[in-house]
């Protein structure tokens, strides 16, 4: 003997993009704060150290923004031209910036005046940086040339003119304090060692290299330029590990996030795309106004910051956990009431005497193992059902359908019930999973209560709305059908002339519903 | 073994258990009619026990014998009653009547006769209720000529006549009236419902019980109403009360053993209880599966048992519990899926109760198990369309199953094709994908690509519908690791050829071939790149089936047409091999072996038709298979090959030939004979297989190979193996002692079994060869009278292989004979 067997109510597979633990994570912010800067944003620092503040360059100035803070905390402003990447030193004291002007500039954050100045390059410079003993400068310049620097004498170490066209980008290794890199838009990116005389390794990206970045071990290297990422194994003699193509603009920014998983990749097409480092797949992406010229992320993730080249500073901050215990509303029973005796297990000589488990059935299905078709149907039509599970409701209006009760559940309501069911078919009609069982209803409706037609205005304005939705999605498919019969004509003159009797039409297969049963 | 004459048509499964009421013997058995014969089931145990065979048409009724509990009264069509010992299954008496019974009764009060339904001589569709005086004479066949009637114009249905308290009076029903015969006072009463068309139908009787103590009659009307009435003593001051639950026919009534309650069943497939004979007080056991047929009470009023319409029996506890349930093959409407073997139990597969497919193990007859399709509730009442299954396939290890449901709608079908997956852990099939209307119109045909040795991920389905394409679905991988599910299936490539329909499509052997036929023509396709390679047709006449030879014909394509021709397609030519005039209904390869099974249908009867693909001559024609037409068939394959004495039925060596009527009868051919089938050899052997494990046997299963090594390394002719395979011993061992033939009958085949292959074989192969050859000419002869027209009749390989059996037998002659006298002597040795 069978028990009652519930209603199905068919899953259908979630369309478009697929929620991973990647976009729930990076969904994770709130709305953007929008900062107005005299100039295009050319570089944002984060501090290493706590409050993690972050120095933005803009035109001739450097802001510093605190963490939550609209206005700049702080102003470097005594730059006659542009100033550029403004830089944290590791222990968060120090900050050195280029200029148009070809000066470096060094400054200690509590100070205003610049502490050293370093003269040497003779058109801007667009790149500078510490190395990692704290103590050396490097930079690279408009002159084609990359410098290093000693702090405490203000003076040039060494000089290479290496690259043939401007240095615009570099980035100095954590793991050896004498090794830096520069990227040019001669298309390649050098890898400079303080103890040698010359390079001590070229790698031809390409295009003109815009950014550059080291991973943590030093190992990888990520240059962007033109539309590519590009991933450098520097321990292998710079062979290419991967060639991200996934903008459609000239990619102008690199940025890991703090664990070093993720890679983030700003471009004039105004997309942040965030990367797995180790499928190097784009796992998410961030849409901005304008296109994006620098971007930076604090560490553990919790600001992201976007500079465009409108001046615009776009600032993300994550959403404070959420606590899911917040209220104690009831106080349930404690945790090992309900696990009591579950744990036990079975000896040997214990007889096991299972508990049928019983099974709830919900409202509608308990009406309808009674036969009871009209109050089954107001079930699915109460508010929750309707509007949030809307699946529901027309699994019980099929249900019915194939019981042949349809008609008479439908049939002896009243003008507010009316109203609600066509309110509902005329919404949900156009769905193309609903679509085939509401157009039944639809008909029934119709054709029952077409002898009331005209007494209640309420119902006949939900009669109209009704035709109303048909009418614009008959226009819609007319216009799909058009649309598919041009692809298809492309389609056509694109593939090749085959035997004429062969027929091959798979793009009849777009059309086609597939469904997968996931939970099952 | 002895080489049986002729090959028999057994029934195996699937006859109707709805001839007559199941009757309950006193010491908890169920006995009930089933086709020819009566069975015998343990209510504790679900078993069939005995199968008590006799009457040459169908059971009609069965009745204990109210003086002898231990014996049962069974009638039948052809127009016997039989008494029989049930608890020995033996005949005790054969009565003949003469004329067909259609009911029986028998009662406590009447000493010696029995009263039966009987066709009225002379008019047609008017019966009588007739006592038969059943002689006490000695002898078995007795006739019973003494024939009283007791009512005149009643229903040949067993369920429209009933006999009242203690056999006072009897009730008959027909149509809208209702008559009552008082037996000692002489008097038939006559009563009728006015004849009225209600919306749910007309109120004519259905059934009929009586109450076991009072004077009270309670009918059931086809329109769901159940009258109880009383004082039918008066003609005029009779009372009528009515209950009304069901919405349709009232198919059976029964009194409690007190009478206290009443029990009712009809389509709805609810049994409702009712107590004190009130409307208000009524107990459900709903979901019975399907309509009730006839219910029945244990004398002790215990038990209760239900029978359906398809084919179960189900048993009731007196407090409406159910308690167990007795099913062998499941009758559905209409089995749309066809016979499918599943690879992995080597059950035969088809339709269940509605939505449901069935699992019927063909050894035990009995129900392994249902698989919940649709999983929809099925609502028993006419007229509703109801989604069910229609197209089944498995994969060749019986790892995946496919299934189509639908729905028939006027507008457009409801199509789902649903992708199982067999669990391990759970021993069953669990879903994993659904895709709704895969095709815009009914699916046609269904396979899997069979590669045993490929890897799971190159598995192919591919579907063919009216749509007018064909559909190739490939499993994918999911990308996403996090998914709970590795694989799914989704649409890998859509076919057609100029706008048919597409109607069956099957795999070759290898798989690298796919055949899809589309109305008239079969196109091939390379299933790698999906290439149309060839089309062959044979106008006029659209493809009914498609096959592909295997094994050494797997170049041969093999088609059969509307118009009644079979075609074999040569692959390597893309020519017509061969064809002949046969109007074939079903066409079945054996998986195993070359051999394809054509059932034919001419002139009303069902033929067999065994062949190769390679030879136009069949191999095998079994003419008259059976009288109802053959729908379906399928090969079972066998356990182990069967030892099959004769040339002609070498087909049946590995695998089984079942078939399924149109009225869902299931036969097999068997090769043995009657008596050799009803000892259940398999049992016994099963038994002596399954034997558990005890240290005992395992010292001596070491004993016996170490002693088996120690032969080999003394190089040995002796194979103690041999002894433990002989069939012969085995049957010697097996047969009560008492029963077994004189000890210089038996020697001979002891000995025979005791000699060492290598001379057996070429005796046999001696033997064999020439009978192979009488047969052969005989086949020929056939040939000739035959209506098959073979197209291309070539002698030239008979011939041939004529002389290849002279010159075998003339060369070894001499060999054999040395052999013959050489290895006696190691005889002696045991």
């Amino acid at each position: 003997m069978a028990t009652y067997k519930p209603v199905v109510i068919q899953a259908f597979p979630r369309l478009g993009e697929r929620i991973t633990q990647d976009t729930v994570y990076w969904r994770g912010y709130k709305t953007p704060v929008q900062i107005k800067e005299f100039g295009a944003v050319n570089k944002i620092d984060f501090s290493p150290v706590p409050p993690y503040n972050y120095a933005v360059t803009a035109s001739s100035r450097i802001h510093i923004y605190g963490r939550y803070s609209q206005e700049p905390i702080k102003t470097f402003s005594r730059f006659k031209d542009a100033a550029y990447c403004a830089t944290y030193r590791d222990d968060g004291n120090l900050l050195v910036a280029g200029s148009e002007e070809g000066s470096i500039r060094l400054f200690d954050i509590s100070g205003k005046a610049p502490l050293r100045q370093f003269d040497g390059h003779t058109k801007a410079v667009h790149v500078v940086g510490f190395l990692s003993d704290k103590y050396r400068i490097f930079s690279g310049g408009d002159d084609y040339s990359s410098n290093l620097w000693d702090i405490p004498s203000a003076t040039e170490i060494v000089s290479y003119s290496e690259h043939s066209d401007y240095v615009r980008c570099g980035c100095a290794s954590k793991v050896n304090a004498d090794v830096f890199i520069t990227g040019s838009y001669d298309h390649t990116v050098k890898l400079f060692d303080a103890r040698t005389k010359s390079s001590v390794m070229t790698i031809e990206h390409g295009q003109p290299v815009e950014s550059v970045l080291l991973f943590p071990s030093g190992g990888l290297l990520v240059s962007a330029g033109g539309r590519y990422v590009k991933v450098w194994d520097v321990l292998k003699g710079g062979q290419l590990l991967v060639s991200l193509k996934n903008h459609h603009k000239t990619v102008t920014c690199l940025c890991l996030n703090s664990s070093g998983q993720r890679l983030l990749s700003g471009s004039l097409d105004r997309h942040v795309k965030i990367y797995s480092t180790t499928s190097y797949k784009v796992v998410h992406s961030f849409n901005y106004a304008t296109s994006i010229l620098s971007l930076a992320l604090s560490p553990e993730d919790e600001t992201i910051v976007v500079g465009m080249t409108n001046g615009v500073l776009n600032v993300k901050h994550r959403k404070p956990e959420e606590r899911k215990e917040k209220s104690q509303k009831k106080r349930q029973p404690a945790y090992r009431t309900y696990v009591k005796g579950r744990t036990y297990m079975p000896k040997q000589e214990d007889f096991c005497v299972s508990k049928p488990v019983k099974r709830v059935l919900r409202k509608y299905d308990k009406l309808l193992k009674s036969f009871q078709s009209s109050k089954a149907l107001d079930a699915v039509l109460e508010p929750p059902i309707r509007l949030y599970t809307p699946e529901v409701t027309v699994a019980v209006m099929q249900e019915l359908h194939r019981r042949g009760t349809l008609r008479s559940a439908l049939a002896g309501r009243d003008e507010k019930q009316i109203n609600l069911l066509l309110t509902f078919v005329a919404r949900r009609v156009i769905e193309p999973r609903f679509t085939p069982v509401l157009v039944t209803v639809a008909d029934m409706i119709t054709d029952i209560y077409q002898p009331v037609v005209g007494q209640s205005a309420i119902v006949d304005r939900q009669f109209l709305r009704l035709q109303e939705a048909i009418g614009k999605e008959i226009d819609y498919q007319e216009e799909l059908l058009e649309v598919l019969g041009m692809m298809d004509t492309l389609f056509a003159t694109f593939t090749k002339k085959r035997a004429t009797h062969l027929e091959e039409n798979k793009s009849n297969g777009l059309t086609e519903t597939i469904e997968t049963n996931m939970n099952n | 073994m002895v080489a049986p004459a002729t090959l028999r048509v057994v029934r195996c499964g699937g006859s109707t258990l709805h001839g007559a009421r199941a009757v309950f013997s006193a010491d908890s058995y169920l006995l009930c009619a089933s086709g020819d014969f009566v069975k015998m089931y343990s209510v504790a145990t679900e078993e069939t026990l005995r199968v008590m065979g006799g009457h040459a048409d169908l059971v009609t009724g069965i009745q204990l014998n109210p003086h002898n509990h231990m014996q049962l009264y069974s009638s039948s069509v052809d127009g016997t009653i039989k008494l029989w010992d049930f608890m020995d299954g033996i005949p005790i008496k054969t009565f003949t009547v003469g004329s067909k019974l259609l009911a029986l009764y028998a009662l406590a009060s009447s000493e010696d006769s029995v009263f039966v339904v009987i066709p009225k001589s002379g008019e047609r569709d008017t019966f009588q209720l007739v006592s038969v005086k059943l002689t006490k004479a000695a002898g078995q066949d007795l006739e019973a000529k003494e024939l009283s009637v007791v009512l005149d114009g009643v229903d040949a249905s067993p369920k429209h006549i009933a006999f009242g308290r203690e056999g006072e009076y009897v009730a008959s029903v027909k149509e809208v009236n209702l008559q009552v015969y008082f037996f000692k006072q002489k008097q038939l009463n006559r009563f009728s419902v006015s004849a009225m068309k209600t919306k749910s139908g007309n109120n004519h009787f259905t059934c009929i019980a009586c109450h076991p103590v009072e004077d009270c009659i309670a009918t059931g009307h086809a329109d769901g109403k159940i009258r109880l009435w009383r004082n039918f003593y008066h003609k005029k001051e009779y009372t009528f009360s009515t209950l009304h639950w069901h919405h349709d026919t009232v198919m059976d009534l029964a009194f409690s053993i007190e009478g206290t309650s009443l029990l009712s069943g009809g389509v709805e497939s609810v049994l409702v209880l009712w107590h004190n004979e009130s409307d208000c007080q009524k107990d459900f056991l709903p979901r019975l599966g399907s309509a009730i047929e006839y219910i029945s009470m244990s004398s002790d009023g215990a038990l209760c048992c239900t029978l359906h319409t398809d084919n179960r029996i189900t048993i009731i506890n007196s407090n409406l519990r159910f308690s167990k349930s007795i099913q062998g093959l499941i009758k559905s409407t209409d089995v749309k899926t066809g016979l499918v073997v599943d690879p992995r139990t080597k059950a035969l597969v088809l339709n269940g109760e509605p939505g449901h497919l069935q699992f019927y193990c063909l050894q035990s007859d009995q129900q392994l198990f249902s698989l919940d399709i649709v999983q929809r509730q099925y609502i028993h009442q006419a007229g509703l369309n109801q989604a069910d299954l229609v197209k089944v396939a498995f994969s060749a290890q019986g790892k995946w199953l496919a299934t189509v449901e639908e729905r028939e709608e006027v507008t457009d079908p409801e199509l789902q094709l649903k992708l199982w997956f067999y669990d391990e852990e759970t021993q069953s099939f669990k879903l994993n994908t659904r895709i709704n209307m895969p095709h815009d119109d009914h699916i046609t045909d269904m396979c899997f690509r069979d590669m045993d040795e490929l890897e799971d991920d190159s598995l192919i389905l591919v579907t063919a519908g009216r749509d007018c394409v064909f559909k190739v679905w490939m499993m994918v991988e999911d990308t996403d690791p996090e998914a709970q599910q590795s694989v799914s299936w989704s649409c890998d490539f859509v076919g057609s050829y100029h706008n048919y329909q597409a109607t069956n499509c099957c795999f070759s052997e290898d798989g690298s071939l796919l055949a899809v036929s589309f109305e008239e023509t079969v196109t091939v396709w390379d299933s790698v790149t999906w290439d149309l390679k060839c089309t062959f047709c044979h106008p006029p006449g659209k493809i009914r089936n498609i096959c592909f030879g295997r094994l050494t014909c797997s170049k041969y394509l093999i088609g059969a047409t509307d118009y009644g021709f079979l075609c074999c397609w040569n692959l390597l030519s893309c020519a017509l091999e061969w064809s002949a005039h046969l109007n074939v209904l079903v066409l079945q390869p054996d998986p195993l072996s070359e051999h394809i099974a054509a059932v034919s249908w001419l002139s009303k009867e069902s033929s067999l038709f065994v062949f190769k693909p390679n030879e136009p001559r069949p191999i095998y024609i079994q003419r008259n298979l059976c009288k109802e037409k053959i729908q379906l068939a399928a090969f079972v394959p066998r356990d182990e090959p069967e030892m099959i004495g004769s040339e002609k039925y070498l087909w049946l060596r590995r695998s089984q030939l079942f078939f399924l009527t149109d009225t869902q009868e299931l036969m097999t051919l068997s090769t043995k004979s009657l008596e050799e089938r009803l000892t259940p050899s398999s049992k016994q052997l099963a038994v002596e297989e399954s034997l558990p494990v005890t240290p005992f046997s395992l010292l001596l299963g070491k004993h016996r190979r170490q002693q088996l090594q120690e032969d080999i390394d003394l190089g040995k002719l002796v194979r103690s193996k041999h002894e433990q395979d002989s069939p012969a011993v085995k049957e010697l061992l097996h047969t009560p002692a008492h029963v077994l033939p004189s000890a210089s009958f038996l020697c001979p085949i002891f000995i025979n079994s005791l000699l060492i292959s290598k001379d057996n074989k070429s005796a046999e192969e001696v033997a064999d060869e020439v009978e192979m050859e009488s047969e052969k000419t005989e086949d020929d002869s056939d040939e000739e009278r035959d209506v098959t027209e073979m197209e291309h009749e070539d002698t030239s390989p008979m011939e041939l292989l004529g002389e290849m059996t002279h010159k075998l037998s003339k060369s070894q002659e001499k060999e054999l004979r040395k052999i013959r006298k050489m290895d006696y002597s190691w005889v002696s040795a045991f």
